[in-house]
């Protein structure tokens, strides 16, 4: 079978998505059908949570493969989540209808509010579902083609696209964040009432959207195995090795760059989409680059070019992040701060490489014992 | 004792009897001739009685005047004595202590006519044209301006041939010509409207626009061409001013920008924690400035060198114990330089305050340089501008000249050779990193002036001060020093026509493409010390 091909030798992603299949069983059943008061039950607030931190893993696996197989520190990766989070929010606004606070069945509030008259040309289409959808698809690749096209044909490499790629991503938050724009300024989209008829408030939306993000997020994980298996792969991971000497031989690595670089757009974008109606809102601190920072470290948390480390890296950092911005706010700042200097320093290869590390030790000894 | 106490007040009462009756006795004559002549009720003998006071050298006389002028003169029926009955307040004319408690039935409004008015005002204006204090003449006469008749013409020009002071000079110079043109005189209008050309006064423009529609064609086209000519000045004075701000938006940037340009540019650590190295400096500022509040005028000077050594040796730190350690790992030397600037972020928060603190300016740095009417220049941009040039002059010394930045140099173009030859490159490494981050914490100080501090300061300029240097050209301190102000032109520049936002996203579009043209920016570094 196909899935069990790309499988092949990754034992970390068949754990990964073994659990991930599991919970995605498991935790509907926990919600929906054990009454309220049995200790099983799982509050719908959970089943929001858990789906935020899919799409994350989502994300975070975007960022790993154009991270960990291209060598590509990607520093702006949130501003294609985020644009993904913003076609889908359009999708909601619209689908708000005469139902906002100025009951106008065209505009949405803020442009009441603004004062605006008719529709921009570019909030067009956007009540249609599968429209919302393909714009998802499309507008985070097309920026991410339009800028690696850009920075790779003309050999921007290292720290340097780096920082190309924060300033795009803060560029584009101050953009937002400007109410001539016509994506609710500072404010952004929100106030979402449903999805395809389905209310957001309601549980069974709730858990299809979780379903959702972990289905997508198994696709994605899927795929992104798919090409580093395939002969793509190999060149990417030889590019992100001598990017030179692949160039001799005579690979068009820009081509290899754009391509992976669009692909890993495409999915944040995904992630994005699927991210902004389990939280209700979209805006412009999303694009903030200390958003786009932290995708980093959660992938290097959980070590890079291993796929389900950022999987494993991503939900674990966010789960660290609940649980200390409840209890003690103040010190989550510390926390994520130390987190970067101690990965850095003393966790290379992260929690996988740990793992592999520890395991490989422990074989060792017992292959010295007997 | 009783007794004691006792003559001590009688003998208070009575030196404050003598004080009021001398008083009475200077104040008596002019007053009590003017009231006699204000009660015939006649506008010529109320016009002898303004003579009279306008003659005098009471201060209070102007006053009574002032208010004679705007039907706020009243006279006692019984007594005759004059107050100045406004709304609410009403005063002793004579000697401008307040009345309470009486009754306005019992005064009578002092009636004056328009020729009367007229003449008053001309009077009143003559009096403090003619002060002995130049400010009062000049203020004086600026507030003229928008006012003067023709009919003054002669009293300006006797003014301005006994006038001493310069400025009052040109200012009466300029109520002439707007009285000519006020006058009924062609040729005299058209000399006046040469005499104005590139005169930036805004009365002078607003009565130009109004000539401009003249009934009279020569007159108009005059008036257009002169205002045409005045309009050409604005407009190259707005130009002026544009390019300033440019400058001083620029000259922060170089600041921000410089230590980075050492760090970055010279030794190739990606510094993410150099916005809070400058945020350091902001609050030794702040801390500096608390601990001696009655000096503050002095505070920066001592804040300068204070800052240099908190935010050097914070810099130290770091090199020491978490860059040292990814030297050859750019990528990594950014996420572990990001966590810290998380952590000295989030320590101002609670250490000090989550909020903005108040740095106030010293008395020096407020204020503006005048140039003209359209173009003034505020001090402490002024100041921030050469501070910042300054600072690049001595980096750029120590660079240079000194033994330290030889061996800088050395370690950065060829790491062993330099070892090879006895230079010890870790603490070259530290001291380098430190000089940097020093820098980083004087730009503090300066910003600290400018902008609010808090423990956001430095996360809105750090990715600015990358820009700057990647723009410049990477390890060229001239390419900084050229990329920060040129940004900083551009911006303001972009600023009247697309908005504060909307230009910073232009130009940090704008960095991005000419990244893409000229990956090595402005001035790449050439030979052997380019190679990666």
């Amino acid at each position: 079978m196909l899935i069990s091909q790309i499988l092949k030798n990754d034992r970390g992603g068949q754990i990964m998505l073994a659990v991930l299949a599991a919970v995605l069983l498991v935790v509907p059943v926990l919600n929906l059908v054990v009454s309220n008061t049995s200790p099983l039950h799982v509050p719908t607030y959970l089943v929001t949570l858990m789906g935020k931190y899919l799409t994350y893993a989502l994300l975070a696996v975007a960022v790993d493969l154009v991270w960990g197989y291209l060598g590509i520190l990607s520093l702006g990766h949130g501003a294609f989540f985020a644009l993904g989070g913003y076609v889908m929010g359009m999708y909601l606004m619209r689908q708000i209808g005469d139902r906002g606070v100025y009951g106008n069945p065209e505009l949405p509030d803020f442009m009441v509010f603004l004062n605006w008259k008719v529709l921009p040309w570019f909030w067009q289409g956007f009540d249609m579902f599968w429209f919302a959808l393909l714009m998802v698809l499309f507008i985070p690749s097309l920026l991410a083609f339009v800028f690696g096209w850009l920075a790779f044909r003309s050999r921007v490499t290292g720290v340097y696209l780096s920082i190309m790629t924060q300033a795009m991503t803060y560029a584009l938050m101050w953009a937002f964040l400007r109410n001539e724009m016509g994506f609710g300024g500072n404010n952004g989209l929100t106030d979402f009432k449903d999805i395809l008829g389905f209310s957001l408030q309601s549980d069974y939306t709730r858990v299809a959207l979780f379903i959702c993000s972990g289905l997508a997020l198994a696709i994605g994980y899927l795929l992104c195995r798919y090409v580093i298996n395939s002969k793509l792969g190999r060149i990417t991971v030889a590019i992100r090795d001598a990017e030179s000497r692949t160039r001799f031989v005579g690979y068009k690595v820009e081509h290899y760059k754009v391509w992976i670089f669009t692909f890993s757009a495409m999915l944040a974008g995904v992630a994005g989409a699927l991210y902004v109606p389990q939280v209700g809102i979209i805006n412009p601190s999303e694009f903030s680059p200390l958003n786009s920072i932290e995708i980093v470290i959660w992938v290097a948390m959980g070590g890079r070019a291993t796929l389900y480390g950022a999987v494993l890296g991503a939900i674990l950092v966010n789960y660290a992040k609940t649980v200390f911005t409840g209890l003690m706010p103040e010190s989550w700042l510390f926390m994520l701060g130390a987190l970067f200097v101690l990965v850095t320093l003393y966790l290379p290869q992260g929690l996988a490489g740990l793992w592999n590390t520890l395991k490989t030790n422990f074989g060792r000894k017992r292959e010295v014992a007997a | 004792m009783l007794a004691k106490s006792r003559a001590r007040i009688g003998v208070a009462l009575i030196l404050l009897f003598f004080s009021i009756a001398a008083v009475w006795a200077e104040t008596d004559p002019t007053w009590n001739q003017a009231s006699s002549l204000f009660k015939q009720a006649s506008f010529d003998k109320t016009r002898e009685a303004a003579d009279l006071l306008a003659a005098s050298s009471d201060p209070q006389a102007p006053l009574a005047l002032k208010a004679l002028l705007e039907g706020q003169l009243y006279q006692h029926k019984q007594n005759d004595s004059l107050a100045v009955l406004a709304d609410g307040n009403s005063l002793d004319a004579s000697t401008g202590q307040a009345l309470s408690a009486l009754n306005k039935d019992d005064y009578r409004k002092i009636p004056i006519n328009n020729t009367l008015r007229k003449y008053l005002r001309s009077k009143l204006g003559g009096l403090s044209l003619s002060s002995s204090d130049p400010k009062v003449r000049l203020a004086s006469t600026i507030g003229l301006l928008e006012t003067v008749t023709p009919e003054q013409l002669p009293q300006l020009q006797d003014l301005l041939s006994k006038e001493t002071d310069s400025q009052v000079k040109d200012a009466l110079y300029l109520a002439i010509q707007l009285a000519s043109l006020n006058s009924s005189d062609k040729a005299s209008k058209l000399s006046a409207l040469n005499a104005l050309e590139g005169n930036l006064n805004p009365i002078v423009r607003n009565k130009l626009t109004i000539l401009s529609s003249d009934a009279d064609s020569e007159i108009a086209k005059a008036a257009q061409t002169t205002l045409r000519s005045i309009e050409n000045k604005v407009a190259l004075n707005g130009q002026l001013e544009t390019l300033f701000f440019g400058l001083s938006l620029g000259s922060v940037l170089v600041l921000a920008a410089i230590g980075l340009a050492i760090t970055f540019g010279v030794m190739g650590v990606i510094n993410m924690a150099h916005g809070e190295l400058i945020m350091l400096g902001a609050y030794t500022t702040y801390f500096i400035q608390k601990l001696m509040p009655n000096y503050l005028d002095y505070s920066l000077f001592l804040a300068i060198p204070a800052a240099f050594v908190v935010s050097g040796l914070m810099g130290i730190l770091i090199e020491r114990s978490v860059i040292r350690h990814l030297y050859g790992r750019p990528l990594e030397t950014l996420l572990a330089t990001f966590g810290i600037s998380l952590i000295l972020q989030q320590l101002v928060r609670t250490v000090v305050s989550p909020q903005n603190v108040p740095v106030s300016n010293p008395s020096w740095m407020s204020g503006s340089l005048e140039i003209n009417s359209v173009l003034s220049l505020t001090y402490n941009r002024l100041y921030i501008l050469a501070f910042s040039l300054l600072v690049f002059a001595i980096l750029y010394f120590v660079l240079r000249n000194t033994n330290l930045g030889l061996q800088v140099r050395a370690v950065s173009q060829n790491r062993a050779m330099a070892r090879a030859m006895g230079v010890r490159s870790a603490r070259v490494d530290a001291l380098t990193f430190g000089l940097g981050s020093g820098i980083a914490g004087v730009a503090g100080v300066a910003l600290s002036q400018l902008t609010n501090v808090g423990p956001n300061l430095g996360q809105s300029y750090i990715i600015d001060s990358f820009m700057v240097v990647v723009f410049g050209g990477v390890g060229n301190l001239w390419g900084t020093l050229v990329a920060g102000l040129s940004l900083g032109v551009i911006n303001k520049f972009l600023e009247p026509w697309a908005g504060a936002v909307l230009a910073k996203i232009l130009v940090l579009v704008f960095i991005i493409l000419f990244i893409q043209k000229r990956p090595r920016g402005l001035f790449p570094q050439k030979g052997r010390a380019a190679g990666d």
